[in-house]
């Protein structure tokens, strides 16, 4: 990943700016995730969640830093690592994980699972099993604001897989034509189940993919969620002032595998290691933390009791919410 | 020599024309390539242009000329070089000129939706669509138009046309060829709450898109717990057109029809194809209107009431009967006029039942009538094989098992992909007589 981040184009112009108030927010919404997601992953394992369950550790601070610069209003969509999305904007735990579980409690009652959950008053708009299908329908939530005339910006994710598809290439193309406020976010966690990014890119640089189309692009430290945010801010500027899509790579890293039921033979334990050890987005938020004044280790301990108690909650609550009455199999189909 | 300039045929359907300009006068020297003239359907505008050197001794057609029959003789032309006699020029042959290739003419017979009383006028399926989209835009902001040629173009079959010089580039929207992509972009401002129209140019070409149809538009609402309907309208021609073979002829109402979360209908007469486009784009769910090219320029009488509208789900009996339900939707119900009329003159009949929604599609309406009757036909121009017929077939089966007389008949297109040749295309497709004859087999007559 190191290589990889010699060759950003526009590295960070300056050191970030640390206000304490907001590292700490941000510690605690990546310590949410984490932490939920350890839960989740401890639940598939009891038997508790089903099917499909792809989990987000390790790129925390992607979401979390653009979250903190989304502004009431924008709109994002991603593809079926959600959880962190959701979180991160704000829906409930409680919500997202009794969805986990397939209870009536959940965002979709329980009928859409891990892939599948959408907040209209969070303006999260899924939650998609389909690899590359949210990036035109992100697009069109953009094309809703500029036909609305507002300056809203849509968020949309997707991965390094998705990145190869054409559907990508056709919302590229509408997007910067008709200069929709589109922020394509490419979440390179270098792995697209099993396939490294070397083995099915042709060009591994994705942010310059957008050029043929005239889009601009940056890449960034996706696990510094400092420089997330910053990055963010630029391409949501260029997107406000009505200049069209912008392409952000973020280079992550996830840690689990592609979903529950990975065999991880495509990369080695140590390669993990290594970015746990030395470049985990939550640890270095911890370390900047405790390298401010006034700020002790139990004050960064006592976020972390707080995390786990809502998330021991959530858990709680997906296991004890009712199953889904017999007759919503019939619901829900037209309106 | 002299050589006749002869009306072309400007699309596979087309069969007469206008002769909107001429661009040469008596006398004029033309070279091969240059433009005699501007020729117009319903459909298109196109020039002709001379396919040799000479000097133009008659104009045989004056201008405005309306209704030239295809391969009719418009100018002579006196060629100069070496003599090739008149009779020996191949003269091209339009598949529409073919009586055995014919598109079906509508029935002579139209009949005014029955439960609407008020004052009509005759229009063509093109027109009621195009006046069914602008009304719907006037009542509703949210209301947008967007596909390949929907704007400038006025429209590949000039549905759209006038829409963008009334509502502009922001709600008439042209995109580029990417179905997929322009696909979802739609779903996704639908899921925003605007309410998109796309047309396809052809459903043919829904297929590269028909991930974003059926896994994005129709399953969000059930996976999202209610939360996120898809308010969008997906239209364009389906079926087959004439004589452009196999990947261009394809009917999809029963691949649609199969689809919970979607609604999917088929109109056969403008007043439908009015009324139900309307109903469409109020709908809060996702719909796919299945149009046919071959309809598009014929005339029914429409309710001139701006508020008029056909219920989505809802059967409709053409022409009562007592020996045989014939059932069908779209240009299938063309054929099955005809066969009933057939049916007619042998003393046979028949009840006429245009579905018109295939899904929710309307089986009581159906099994009303087969108890009636005791016999049923089902005819859609679709591949045999888990078709709407075999569907219906089954529900008849099921309800009203103790009043049929005789097994169901589903005439459909041939199990074949639509063959290009003229003789082989006409085999494939469903033909009035082959309902007629399905229709004595069931009343054993």
């Amino acid at each position: 990943m190191t290589d990889r981040k010699s060759r950003n184009k526009k590295p960070a112009r300056r050191k970030p700016r640390v206000n304490k108030d907001e590292l700490f927010a941000h510690f605690r919404t990546m310590l949410l995730i984490r932490r939920f997601e350890e839960k989740a992953g401890q639940l598939y394992g009891m038997g508790e969640i089903g099917g499909f369950c792809h989990l987000y550790i390790g790129q925390e601070a992607v979401v979390t830093g653009l979250e903190a610069i989304a502004e009431d209003g924008d709109k994002r969509i991603t593809a079926y690592r959600d959880h962190g999305h959701m979180l991160a904007c704000g829906m409930h735990p409680n919500g997202v994980m009794a969805e986990l579980t397939g209870r009536s409690g959940g965002y979709s009652r329980g009928k859409g699972g891990s892939m599948h959950m959408f907040s209209k008053e969070r303006n999260f708009y899924g939650g998609h099993g389909i690899v590359g299908a949210q990036v035109p329908i992100g697009t069109g939530l953009a094309f809703a604001d500029k036909y609305r005339e507002n300056s809203h910006v849509t968020f949309t994710y997707f991965g390094d897989g998705a990145a190869n598809q054409g559907q990508i290439y056709e919302s590229f193309n509408m997007a910067s034509l008709w200069k929709l406020p589109v922020i394509f976010v490419i979440e390179n966690n270098q792995y697209a189940m099993g396939t490294s990014t070397q083995r099915a890119s042709s060009t591994p640089e994705f942010y310059t993919r957008g050029t043929a189309f005239e889009i601009p692009g940056e890449m960034a430290d996706g696990m510094d969620v400092l420089e997330v945010k910053q990055a963010g801010a630029r391409a949501a500027a260029h997107c406000r002032a009505g200049k069209g899509p912008f392409i952000l790579e973020l280079l992550t890293y996830r840690y689990r595998g592609h979903s529950m039921s990975d065999p991880a033979k495509y990369r080695t334990r140590e390669e993990v290691q290594k970015v746990r050890g030395e470049h985990d987005p939550i640890d270095m938020v911890r370390a900047r933390l405790l390298g401010l004044s006034g700020v002790t280790e139990d004050d960064v301990k006592k976020v972390d009791a707080e995390v786990r108690t809502i998330v021991n909650e959530a858990a709680e609550f997906a296991r004890s919410s009712p199953e889904p009455e017999a007759h919503e199999l019939y619901t829900d189909i037209c309106r | 020599m002299k050589s006749e300039l002869l009306m072309p045929a400007l699309s596979p359907t087309m069969e007469h024309g206008t002769l909107a300009k001429w661009l040469v006068s008596i006398g004029d020297h033309v070279s091969a390539g240059d433009i005699l003239a501007e020729i117009e359907t319903d459909k298109t505008t196109m020039e002709v242009d001379a396919h040799e050197d000479g000097t133009i001794v008659e104009l045989l057609v004056a201008e405005g000329a309306t209704d030239i029959p295809v391969n009719s003789a418009i100018a002579i032309l006196e060629v100069e070089g070496t003599a090739v006699t008149t009779s020996e020029t191949p003269r091209p042959v339009s598949p529409v000129a073919k009586a055995e290739t014919a598109p079906i003419p509508p029935t002579a017979v139209t009949i005014t939706e029955p439960e609407f009383t008020g004052e009509t006028e005759k229009t063509t399926l093109r027109i009621a669509l195009r006046d069914a989209m602008a009304e719907e835009m006037r009542r509703d902001e949210s209301v947008f138009l967007m596909g390949e040629e929907v704007a400038e173009y006025q429209g590949a079959y000039k549905i759209s046309q006038g829409l963008l010089e009334e509502f502009g580039a922001r709600r008439v929207v042209d995109t580029p060829i990417t179905e997929h992509g322009f696909t979802g972009l739609g779903v996704g401002a639908a899921f925003a709450g605007l309410r998109p129209i796309v047309e396809f140019m052809t459903f043919n070409f829904a297929m590269q898109a028909i991930d974003q149809i059926i896994n994005s538009a129709a399953k969000t609402l059930y996976m999202s717990g209610g939360q996120m309907g898809c308010p969008i309208v997906f239209r364009g021609p389906n079926g087959a057109a004439a004589r452009v073979a196999a990947q261009h002829s394809q009917d999809y109402a029963a691949w649609y029809a199969q689809v919970p979360g979607l609604k999917v209908v088929q109109p056969y007469s403008a007043s439908d194809a009015k009324g139900l486009l309307k109903s469409a784009i109020r709908d809060p769910n996702p719909v796919i209107f299945l149009e046919n090219e071959i309809l598009y320029g014929h005339e029914f009488d429409v309710p001139r009431d701006k508020d008029f509208t056909v219920p989505i789900g809802k059967a409709r009996i053409w022409q009562e009967g007592s020996d045989v339900t014939l059932v069908s939707f779209g240009i299938g119900m063309s054929h099955s006029l005809q066969a009933a009329s057939l049916l007619a003159d042998a003393g046979i009949s028949a009840e006429v039942i245009d579905l018109r929604s295939l899904r929710p599609m309307d089986t009581e309406t159906v099994i009303t009538s087969v108890k009636k009757t005791n016999r049923c036909v089902t005819v859609e121009e679709g591949w045999p094989v888990c078709s709407i017929g075999s569907y219906l077939s089954s529900v008849i089966m099921q309800e009203a098992f103790d009043w049929l007389d005789a097994p169901v008949i589903n005439c459909t297109g041939k199990d074949v992909p639509m063959p290009y040749a003229a003789n082989l295309e006409t085999l494939a497709l469903i033909t009035p007589q082959e309902i007629f004859e399905a229709a004595r087999t069931v009343t054993y007559r």
